[in-house]
């Protein structure tokens, strides 16, 4: 009887250490996968092709584009979405990819800054992801990294709104099972900015976490608050070893 | 102004078909939503499209409600010889857009 316990508490246990990260692709339907695979296909690359015409427009009193800078994006982006977030030296705390852009747009090229959630800021954050497809997530913990990823993980864990539910809860704890129709991913932010076919279009990560934070009845974390950045570094670190899918297809 | 992604092979071997894959950002707004005040939203679909291979109708599609956002639409042409791959559509407003692809065939 002991023995008969042992053995799928044993398999239980080896299956814990060695579980990889498994993205939201994986549980997506066939057709949805077929829709991600072909780039012919996946209407995420009507925003590539505007990211592409952005990059090298200029912006601001200086007129300088992006492309002045940075150069091709094929070489000088490559890899960058697959690191971000990363912490910021000068202002101390994580800035995601998104932030980063305006950054750049405001700062140094001098322009006003792109409405959240508009085509031309999803278009140049698809656009930068995409030239990290591929390759896998390694967001840094250590170093300047470790206090927000510590906050981003107390985040991750903290029961919030009417239904006092945790990120955890689910995305950890209840992955792969069903919630209504739909399988519970894990939560990863491999293929940021994603096109959902539920929106009808493309949205940030931001987006997909206030659709969750509201879904449990909490108030959304704000896209530009230090808390959503220790939250997406932290989710960038748990998804350590994923290939980036940017832009990703998703039901 | 909307954005269209035409995707034809590379290479197109005369007399044989070949796929064309076409992507749109469109809303395809249904016209059978309401609006935050409750005022209907008016309908936006793209209602024609037609394309045409050399001047000659490859395929003209009526289009009714019910197509999600940004419709994907595939289909086969036959290229005799080279010449201008041509897609024309428009939508409730009245707006048409043109794209044209050169095919050379070999």
């Amino acid at each position: 009887m002991t023995r008969c316990l042992a053995l799928p508490l044993a398999a239980m246990l080896i299956l814990g250490a060695g579980d990889a990260p498994r993205s939201g692709y994986d549980d997506a339907s066939p057709a949805v996968r077929a829709m991600q695979d072909d780039d012919a296909a996946n209407p995420g690359f009507l925003w590539v092709a505007q990211g592409e015409a952005l990059w090298s427009q200029p912006a601001g009193p200086a007129g300088k584009s992006c492309a002045s800078c940075h150069g091709e994006a094929a070489d000088s982006m490559r890899g960058v979405a697959a690191r971000y977030p990363v912490v910021d030296p000068h202002l101390n705390r994580p800035v995601t990819l998104d932030q980063r852009i305006e950054q750049c747009r405001v700062g140094r090229q001098g322009a006003s800054p792109l409405p959240a959630e508009s085509d031309a800021r999803l278009a140049l954050a698809v656009f930068v992801g995409l030239q990290s497809r591929g390759q896998p997530m390694a967001v840094a913990a250590d170093g300047a990294a470790q206090p927000f990823l510590q906050e981003g993980r107390r985040l991750f864990e903290t029961r919030m709104g009417q239904f006092n539910l945790s990120c955890a809860q689910c995305h950890d704890g209840l992955a792969g099972q069903r919630l209504a129709g739909s399988t519970i991913p894990q939560g990863h932010p491999n293929g940021y900015p994603e096109y959902r076919l539920e929106w009808q279009g493309m949205g940030s990560l931001h987006r997909r976490i206030r659709n969750c934070t509201t879904g449990v009845r909490a108030e959304p974390i704000d896209a530009d608050s230090p808390a959503f950045a220790a939250l997406a570094l932290y989710l960038g670190w748990r998804a350590s070893g994923l290939r980036v899918e940017t832009p990703a297809v998703r039901p | 102004m909307v954005r269209v992604l035409v995707n034809v092979p590379k290479r197109v071997r005369a007399g044989e078909p070949f796929e064309v894959k076409l992507l749109i950002s469109h809303p395809m707004e249904s016209g059978q939503r309401r609006d935050a005040t409750g005022g209907a939203i008016p309908r936006d679909i793209i209602r024609d499209l037609e394309c045409t291979m050399a001047g000659e109708t490859v395929l003209h599609l009526s289009l009714f409600p019910a197509i999600a956002a940004n419709p994907f639409l595939a289909f086969s042409a036959v290229a005799r010889t080279g010449g201008d791959l041509v897609i024309r559509f428009t939508d409730d407003h009245g707006t048409t857009q043109t794209e044209t692809v050169a095919i050379a065939v070999e």
